[in-house]
C-alpha cells in the first residue's frame, strides 16, 4: 500500500503534463507536436487512475481504457493526416503549413 | 349646371394636352404637337368666351360659379377639394391667360420651329398654362398653393429652357430660389389661416376673417404681411424682383408668357383675391402702395440704362406691376386688374416683337448693334411701336392711358393716398416714355449696324397684329368720368372686388389727365433729342457711374450676394466634407482599423494558436485560483 | 514500497525531458517508450496492475511503433535533424514561463482543497471488467465504433490519390 499523498502524486502527473505542453509549443516538426500530445494524454490518463485509487472506485480505470482508445484512434488519423500534408506541402515544418488563415 | 362642368375643363384641356406630349409626344411631327400644344390653349379660350357670355349675363343675380371636381385631402376636420370657382376677378383673368395664351402659342409654332427641344417646349407651356389657370379658378387656398408651385416650376423649367449653356441654369435656378422665398412666406400665411379658421376655402376665410378679426389686429397683419411677401416673390417686386431680368435667357414667348402676362400677376391675383385680409390691415396694405411706388422708380431707373432689348423690357415689367401694387395699395382694385389685362396686351406684344428682332439678327441682343430695322420689318416695326405708345401711354388713342392714367388718378384721390404717391407715378411715367422710346429710336431708327438673316413668317407676325389691336382698342371699355364715363370694365369688376374710397375732393381727373399727357409728350420729345437727333449730349452719361448705379439694377444682386450668397457658400465650403457623414464613416473606419489590427494574430500559423491557448489558460486560472 | 514511486517517477521524467529535447526523432521517441514504462510501474504501484499491462502492450506498444514506422517512412532522419537550429535555447523560454505558472497554480489548487482521505482498496481487474460491461456498455460500443472509424478514415487518408501527371511532368 502506498502511503504516499495524493498531492505529490498529482504533482508528478502534472509535471508530465507541463513538460508535454512546453515541447508542444516549442517543436516545429508535425511528429513531435502529436508526440507530445500524446505526452499529455497519458499525463491525463495517470490522474484518473490516480483519482480511481483515491476514491475506491473502478470507474477512473474504466476511464483511462476509454482514453487509450481514443488516443489510438487519434494518433492513427492524425499520422495519416500528416502523411498527406507532406505529400502536399513537402515539408513538415509547421510554420510553411498556414493557409488557412485570411 | 352643365356650365360648371365647362369650368373644369378650362384648366383640364392644357394639363391633357401635356400629358399627351409628355407620354407620346417623342412620336408625334412637329405639326401635329404644334396643333396639340396651341389647340389646347386656343379650345380653352373658346370656353371661356362660351362660359364668360353666360356668365355675364346671369349677372348681378348669381355672382359665381363653383364645381368640385372631386375631393382631394380630408384629414381630421381638413379638408380641400379640387374645386374651381369662377367669378368676375377670375373670369378677367382666364380670358387673358387662354386668349394671350393662344396668340403666344400660335407664336411659338413659328419662333420654335427650328428647335430641337419643340415638343418640349409645348409640353412645359401646356403645363404652365394649366397651372395658371388651376390658380386663378381655385377654390381653395391649398389648390391655389398648388397652381402657384406649378407656375414656378414651369418658369424654372422654361427659363433654363436651353439647359446645355449653364447661364441659362443659374438664371432659372435664382428665379425658383427668390420665388421660394416668398413662398415659404406664403405657405405659413396659409397655415395661420388655417390655424385660424379652419379652413381652406378662400370664401369662407375671407367671411370668417371679417367677422373675427378686428381691423388692425397683429394677427391680421402678420397674415397680410405673410401673403404679401409670396406675392412679392412672384410678381418680382421689391425686395425680391432680382430675378426678372436674368430670366430673360429663356426664349422669348416664354417671356412673353411667364414673365410679362400671367406668372407675375400671380402676387396682383393673390392681394385681390384675400383683399378683405388687406383691408383688416391696412398698414400693410399702405407698405403695398410704398412698394410699388419705389419698385415703378427703381426699375424705371434701371431700365434706362440697359443695353440689352429684353432686359429694358424685364425692367418694364417689374415697373408696370409696381404700378398694379400702387393702385392694389390705395384700393383701387379694378383699376389694378384693369391695368393688369392692358398690360398682359401691349406687354406680350413687345416681348414677341422683340423676339422677332432677336430672332431676325441672328440672336443679337443688345440694342447699339441693331438699328435701321424700321425699313426692313415693317409689320415689327408698327406694332412694336404701337405697343411702345401704348406702354408709355399715349394719350387718347392707347389703351394704356386709360389704364396708367386710372391708376395715376385714384393714387391721388383715394381714401389712403396721397400727392407723393401720385408724384412717384407721374415720375415713373415719364421715365417710362423715355426708356421706352429710347428703345425704339435706337433700335429701329439709324443705320442698320446688323444685317437681318431671317424673315418671319406669317405664325408670327399674325399674333403681333392682333396684340397691337387689343393695345389700342382694348382702353375703350373703361372711359373716365370726364370723358363719357363708360365703366363697362368695372362694372364687371366690382361684383367681386369692393369699389375704391376716394377723397373727398373736386374732381380734378381731367387736370390729372392733361399732366400725364404733357409728361408722356414731352417724355418723346426728350427721347427723340438724346437719342436720335444728338445721342452726343448723353455720352459722357452714358458712361458714368450713375448709369453704371442703374444698370446693375440699383446694386440689389450685389448686396445679395454678399450678405446671402457668399455666407451660405463659405458654410457649404466648410462642411465640404460632411461632418456628419464623417461621424457615420468613422464607425466604419474604426472597424476596418480594428481588422487590420487584431488580423495579425491569424495568419494561420499553428504555434500561435497553440501559443494563444495556453496564455489562455494561464491567465484565466490564474485569475480563478483566488477565489 | 514508497521508494519505488519515487525512482519510477522519476525515471519517467527525465525520460520525457530527453524526448522532448532530443534533435534525432527515432531517438526521442524511443525515449518516450522508455517513460511509458515508468508509467507503466507507476500504474502497478497505484493498485491498477491490469492498467499498468495496457498501458505497455497499447500505448507503447501500439502507438509509439506505429509513430515510429511513420517517421522512419517520410525519412525524418539525421540528416534533416541536424539542419533543426529550430530548436535554440531562447525558443524554450517563453513556453517554460507559461507552464511555470500553470505549474504554480496547480500547486496552488492543490493546496487550497481539503483532500479527504478515504480508505484504500485494492480494486480488482474484475471488478472492472464488470464496470465495463454493465454501467458502461454504451461507452464501450461506441468506441468500438470510433475505433472502426478511425481505421476506415486512416485507410483513406492514408491512401494514394491517383497520379495525373506524367512521372516527367510531376517534377515541380
Amino acid at each position: 500500500m502506498l502511503t504516499i499523498p495524493v498531492e505529490s502524486q498529482l504533482l508528478f502527473a502534472g509535471i508530465l503534463f507541463f513538460l508535454g505542453l512546453i515541447s508542444l509549443l516549442v517543436r516545429r516538426n508535425l511528429i513531435f507536436m502529436l508526440m507530445s500530445i500524446e505526452i499529455m494524454f497519458n499525463s491525463a490518463g495517470l490522474v484518473f487512475i490516480i483519482a480511481s485509487r483515491h476514491w475506491n472506485q473502478p470507474d477512473g480505470q474504466v476511464m483511462f481504457i476509454f482514453i487509450l482508445a481514443v488516443a489510438a484512434v487519434e494518433v492513427a488519423i492524425g499520422l495519416a493526416l500528416i502523411l498527406q500534408v507532406y505529400r502536399h506541402f513537402k515539408t513538415l515544418d509547421v510554420n510553411e503549413i498556414n493557409k488557412l488563415k485570411d | 349646371m352643365p356650365i360648371t362642368n365647362i369650368i373644369a375643363l378650362i384648366p383640364a384641356l392644357p394639363l391633357f394636352s401635356f400629358l399627351i406630349l409628355v407620354l407620346f409626344g417623342e412620336k408625334l411631327s412637329r405639326k401635329v404637337v404644334g396643333w396639340i400644344g396651341a389647340g389646347s390653349v386656343g379650345v380653352a379660350a373658346l370656353l371661356t368666351v362660351l362660359v364668360g357670355i353666360n356668365f355675364i349675363k346671369t349677372l348681378p343675380e348669381v355672382k359665381s360659379y363653383s364645381v368640385v371636381v372631386w375631393q382631394w385631402l380630408h384629414v381630421g376636420n381638413l379638408t380641400a377639394n379640387i374645386a374651381f370657382s369662377l367669378d368676375s376677378l377670375s373670369l378677367v383673368f382666364i380670358f387673358v391667360i387662354t386668349f394671350v395664351g393662344f396668340l403666344i402659342h400660335i407664336y411659338s409654332i413659328g419662333f420654335m420651329s427650328k428647335d430641337e427641344g419643340f415638343t418640349r417646349f409645348f409640353a412645359y407651356t401646356n403645363l404652365f398654362v394649366s397651372s395658371m389657370l388651376i390658380l386663378v379658378l381655385a377654390d381653395n387656398i391649398l389648390l391655389m398653393y398648388l397652381g402657384w408651385e406649378g407656375v414656378g416650376l414651369c418658369s424654372y423649367l422654361l427659363i433654363g429652357f436651353w439647359y446645355k449653356e449653364p447661364a441659362n441654369g443659374a438664371a432659372a435656378r435664382k428665379a425658383f430660389i427668390i420665388t421660394r422665398i416668398g413662398d415659404t412666406a406664403m405657405i405659413i400665411g396659409i397655415f395661420i389661416l388655417f390655424v385660424s379658421f379652419g379652413s381652406f376655402n378662400i370664401q369662407e376665410i375671407m367671411q370668417l376673417a371679417s367677422a373675427k378679426w378686428a381691423v388692425g389686429s397683429s394677427l391680421a397683419m402678420i397674415t397680410a404681411a405673410l401673403l404679401l411677401g409670396g406675392a412679392l416673390g412672384k410678381s418680382a417686386q421689391l425686395p425680391l424682383q432680382t430675378w426678372l431680368p436674368d430670366a430673360m435667357a429663356g426664349p422669348s414667348p416664354v417671356s412673353a408668357l411667364i414673365h410679362a402676362a400671367t406668372m407675375v400677376t400671380a402676387g396682383v391675383y393673390l392681394i385681390a383675391r384675400t383683399n378683405v385680409l388687406f383691408s383688416l390691415a391696412p398698414i400693410v396694405q399702405t407698405v403695398i402702395a410704398i412698394i410699388g411706388a419705389l419698385t415703378l422708380l427703381i426699375a424705371g431707373f434701371s431700365a434706362l440704362a440697359q443695353d440689352d432689348l429684353k432686359r429694358i423690357l424685364a425692367y418694364s415689367t417689374i415697373s408696370q406691376i409696381g404700378y398694379m401694387f400702387l393702385a392694389l395699395g390705395v384700393g383701387a382694385y379694378s383699376a389694378a386688374i384693369f391695368h393688369f389685362m392692358i398690360h398682359a396686351f401691349f406687354k406680350a406684344l413687345l416681348f414677341l416683337a422683340a423676339g422677332v428682332v432677336i430672332l431676325t439678327l441672328n440672336e443679337e441682343h443688345d440694342i447699339f448693334k441693331m438699328g435701321g430695322l424700321r425699313k426692313k420689318m415693317p409689320v415689327v416695326f408698327w406694332t412694336f411701336l404701337i405697343g411702345s405708345a401704348s406702354l408709355s401711354a399715349l394719350p387718347l388713342v392707347t389703351s394704356g392711358f386709360y389704364s396708367k392714367d386710372a391708376i395715376l388718378w385714384y393714387s391721388y384721390s383715394s381714401n389712403t393716398g396721397g400727392i407723393v404717391l401720385w408724384l412717384a407715378g407721374i415720375v415713373g411715367a415719364f421715365l417710362t416714355t423715355l426708356y421706352s422710346f429710347r428703345m425704339i429710336f435706337i433700335t429701329f431708327f439709324g443705320e442698320a449696324k446688323t444685317k437681318p438673316t431671317f424673315h418671319a413668317g406669317k405664325l408670327m407676325t399674325i399674333p403681333l397684329i392682333v396684340l397691337a389691336f387689343l393695345s389700342v382698342v382694348g382702353g375703350f371699355i373703361e372711359l373716365p368720368s370726364s370723358m363719357g364715363n363708360f365703366h363697362l370694365f368695372s362694372n364687371l369688376v366690382n361684383n367681386t372686388l369692393p369699389e375704391v374710397v376716394i377723397k373727398n375732393v373736386e374732381n380734378y381727373e381731367w387736370l390729372f389727365q392733361l399732366i400725364s399727357a404733357a409728361i408722356a409728350l414731352s417724355g418723346i420729345y426728350l427721347a427723340y433729342r438724346f437719342y436720335y437727333k444728338k445721342p452726343t449730349y448723353i455720352e459722357s452719361f452714358n458712361h458714368s457711374k450713375l448709369n453704371h448705379f442703374f444698370e446693375k439694377g440699383f446694386g440689389f444682386d450685389n448686396v445679395y450676394d454678399v450678405v446671402f450668397v457668399k455666407p451660405i457658400v463659405w458654410l457649404a465650403e466648410i462642411d465640404k466634407k460632411d461632418i456628419f457623414d464623417q461621424l457615420n464613416i468613422s464607425i466604419s473606419k474604426l472597424a476596418i482599423w480594428g481588422n487590420h489590427f487584431l488580423s495579425f494574430a491569424q495568419n494561420g500559423k499553428l504555434k500561435w494558436y497553440l501559443l494563444s491557448f495556453t496564455i489562455g489558460i494561464a491567465l484565466i486560472l490564474t485569475l480563478m485560483i483566488n477565489k | 514500497m514508497d521508494i519505488f514511486f519515487y525512482i519510477a517517477a522519476v525515471v519517467a521524467i527525465i525520460s520525457t525531458i530527453m524526448a522532448i529535447s532530443e534533435r534525432n526523432a527515432i531517438h526521442s521517441l524511443l525515449f518516450l517508450i522508455l517513460s511509458f514504462l515508468g508509467i507503466s510501474v507507476v500504474f502497478y504501484l497505484l493498485d491498477a496492475p491490469f492498467i499498468a499491462a495496457l498501458e505497455v502492450i497499447i500505448y507503447a506498444g501500439a502507438i509509439m511503433v506505429l509513430f515510429i514506422f511513420v517517421s522512419m517512412m517520410l525519412n525524418i532522419g539525421l540528416e534533416k535533424e541536424q539542419e533543426k537550429k529550430w530548436l535554440k535555447p531562447r525558443m524554450w523560454i517563453l513556453p517554460s514561463i507559461l507552464a511555470a505558472i500553470l505549474f504554480v497554480d496547480l500547486i496552488l489548487a492543490l493546496r487550497n482543497t481539503p483532500i479527504i482521505v478515504v480508505e484504500k482498496q485494492i480494486i480488482q481487474p474484475k471488478q472492472v471488467g464488470i464496470s465495463l460491461f454493465s454501467t458502461y456498455l454504451l461507452a464501450v460500443e461506441i468506441a468500438g465504433i470510433l475505433l472502426m472509424a478511425g481505421v476506415i478514415g486512416a485507410y483513406h487518408l492514408g491512401s494514394q490519390k491517383k497520379k495525373v501527371l506524367h512521372r516527367f511532368l510531376e517534377k515541380e
